[in-house]
């Protein structure tokens, strides 16, 4: 039996308790620190939803290939010499071995260095060494690569279920489409590429942390008072607004079937499209530019929408797209109870000029990535949260009450988005589907 | 100018070696204002995607990609308690090998060395951070200054050495 949350709360051994006579919203902190808990994540929820696998820009021509890990499981993510996207996992028919070591590259087949079994680009079978050695019934057509159960994408964000009974990702994505294509529309023709240079990183902390890290705009004014100095020196207002502790009244947003996400009037500088004087003089027209562009194509109230707005979005379960300072895609993954593997990429429109795809990395590098101003001490405070939860069973229940029983919309500053998430992971931990 | 300019034959490999030695202790004492005066006054840091060593920041994503306005602001970053990444400071202690002068850029001395930079904080395992360095040195009237530094980590990706908080 755990102990209570408040005074009043009754847990009944839950590890959520939202108690809504006394407004209290507490999460037990042996979600962070128990292994069971980390497998039983991986069973019912990593295993159940749509998890990002990459985005089709990477995969510009046939035979282009990446490896990923995808909930725990290595894949292929390519594109076949016919052209088509596929998913394929990464594991010899015969003796199980990866059939691809590299990182990234072009290819013809993949090939596994044991045996020598042979894969063609679509997964297909294509050759098996010393073949006239097995029965008359050995079916070697039947030993292709084996493909994800689900593959989709929803405008070049690819996915994989390995539900074969998913709902389908359209439906499963809810409100979040929105807010993607809020980022995919600052592309005039629609289309976001990843950008060369991978940032992968460890954090010795539990990967809900990074969650609620990634959306929670309460820990800003404190664990990132040196970057809002750098903003105040590069030429941005970052006066908090009336009554409020950001420059901006922002919100968090229910997007529905666990996504959540930020909605920030913007005050900062944005590659599209607002220019603040760190980018310098001569960007200044060209930022014009951008802005007209968007007004052209989307309309006064849209352009506003896409260039005026920030927003850290959060797809359930781990994958984030911040559109701030620039666009980052940053998707994590347990490793432990105490350690996850990051993975983030900067994200751009493929018209981008040379100037604005560096002012576009620039800005990125302001905030985001382990050798940016603000990330490092999201990563400090997210490991000591990590070290003090060695004391779950004395100090058990996190906090995040924020915000609950106001009447007004949620603020980014509460924690009502946060919520969000966790009522979804505590439903499907609870056999819910995803 | 009827000669081509040479000022790889200026200097002394012993005369850079002082300069990467001095620098190593200037930042593993934290002594980062002192640091920023080795530089030109148009000088960058880079640390490039363990990925893409080779790459330019101008078209693919750098852990690290400051010119000097960033630099100075990250020093000051760096000096402020409130960078809890580095608060108190790291120990670090970096060890230098492997110096060569590799030749010219333009008016600028090419160098390459070896570093490993051992990391220690409390509550944190001890890490390490192996690679090599391309400096771009200038010569002046007060003796060698430093237009670009350039550390190229060896491993595959960032992994547990995790954020690249100070300077490598």
């Amino acid at each position: 039996m755990l102990d209570q949350p408040s005074k009043n709360g009754h847990s009944n051994g839950q590890l959520i308790v939202e108690d809504l006579t006394n407004l209290t919203f507490s999460v037990h902190r042996k979600v962070f620190v128990s292994p069971e808990i980390l497998e039983d994540e991986n069973r019912a929820i990593f295993d159940k939803c749509w998890v990002y696998v990459g985005h089709a820009s990477e995969l510009k021509n046939p035979g282009d290939f990446v490896t990923r890990s995808v909930a725990g499981r290595p894949v292929i993510f390519c594109r076949d010499r016919q052209g088509t996207v596929r998913a394929l996992f990464n594991v010899c028919r015969h003796r199980g071995a990866l059939v691809c070591r590299e990182r990234e590259g072009n290819t013809r087949q993949f090939y596994c260095i044991y045996h020598g079994w042979a894969y063609n680009t679509d997964g297909s079978m294509k050759g098996i060494p010393g073949d006239d050695a097995y029965p008359p019934g050995f079916d070697k057509q039947s030993k292709g690569l084996v493909p994800v159960p689900r593959l989709d994408h929803y405008k070049d964000f690819y996915f994989a279920n390995l539900d074969p009974n998913a709902v389908d990702l359209a439906t499963y994505l809810a409100g979040a489409k929105e807010y993607i294509d809020l980022v995919v529309d600052q592309s005039p023709s629609g289309r976001m590429e990843i950008i060369s240079g991978v940032q992968e990183y460890e954090i010795k902390a539990n990967w809900k942390l990074l969650v609620e890290n990634s959306v929670d705009d309460y820990h800003l004014v404190t664990t990132h008072s040196t970057w809002l100095n750098y903003m105040r020196n590069s030429g941005v207002n970052i006066t908090p607004a009336k009554g409020h502790m950001l420059p901006t009244k922002g919100f968090g947003k229910d997007l529905g079937n666990g996504h959540l996400t930020t909605d920030n009037p913007n005050y900062r500088g944005r590659p599209v499209a607002k220019w603040i004087s760190v980018y310098g003089e001569e960007a200044k027209a060209d930022i014009d530019a951008i802005r007209q562009e968007l007004v052209g194509r989307l309309g006064e109230a849209r352009a506003a929408r896409v260039a005026d707005t920030n927003r850290n979005l959060c797809i359930f379960p781990n994958l984030v797209i911040n559109d701030g300072s620039s666009v980052t895609v940053r998707h994590f993954t347990p490793v432990a109870p105490d350690l996850m593997h990051v993975t983030a990429w900067a994200l751009g429109p493929v018209e981008e000029t040379e100037a604005q795809r560096a002012r576009r990395l620039h800005a990125f590098l302001t905030f985001y990535g382990p050798g940016g101003f603000a990330t490092p001490d999201d990563v400090a405070a997210l490991e000591l949260a990590q070290k003090g939860y060695a004391a779950w069973r004395e100090v058990p229940w996190t906090d995040l009450s924020r915000g609950m029983g106001s009447s007004q919309e949620q603020l980014a500053t509460d924690e009502g988005h946060l919520r969000v998430f966790w009522r979804k992971w505590d439903a499907m931990m609870n056999g819910a589907p995803a | 100018m009827n000669k081509p300019l040479d000022p790889a034959a200026t200097v002394t490999r012993a005369e850079v070696e002082d300069l990467l030695y001095h620098e190593a202790e200037l930042l593993d004492s934290w002594r980062l204002d002192d640091w920023l005066k080795l530089l030109t006054d148009d000088a960058s840091y880079y640390v490039p995607p363990n990925d893409k060593p080779d790459a330019d920041h101008r078209f693919t994503l750098f852990t690290v990609a400051d010119d000097i306005v960033r630099l100075r602001e990250r020093i000051i970053r760096l000096k402020d308690p409130n960078c809890h990444a580095e608060f108190p400071p790291s120990h670090t202690r970096r060890l230098i090998t492997n110096v060569r002068i590799i030749g010219n850029e333009g008016d600028l001395i090419a160098v390459a060395a070896n570093f490993a930079i051992f990391r220690h904080r409390r509550h944190e395992p001890p890490r390490q951070f192996v690679g090599r360095y391309r400096y771009k040195l200038k010569p002046t009237d007060a003796g060698l200054k430093i237009a670009e530094r350039r550390a190229i980590l060896d491993a595959e990706e960032l992994g547990a050495m995790g954020a690249v908080s100070f300077l490598l």
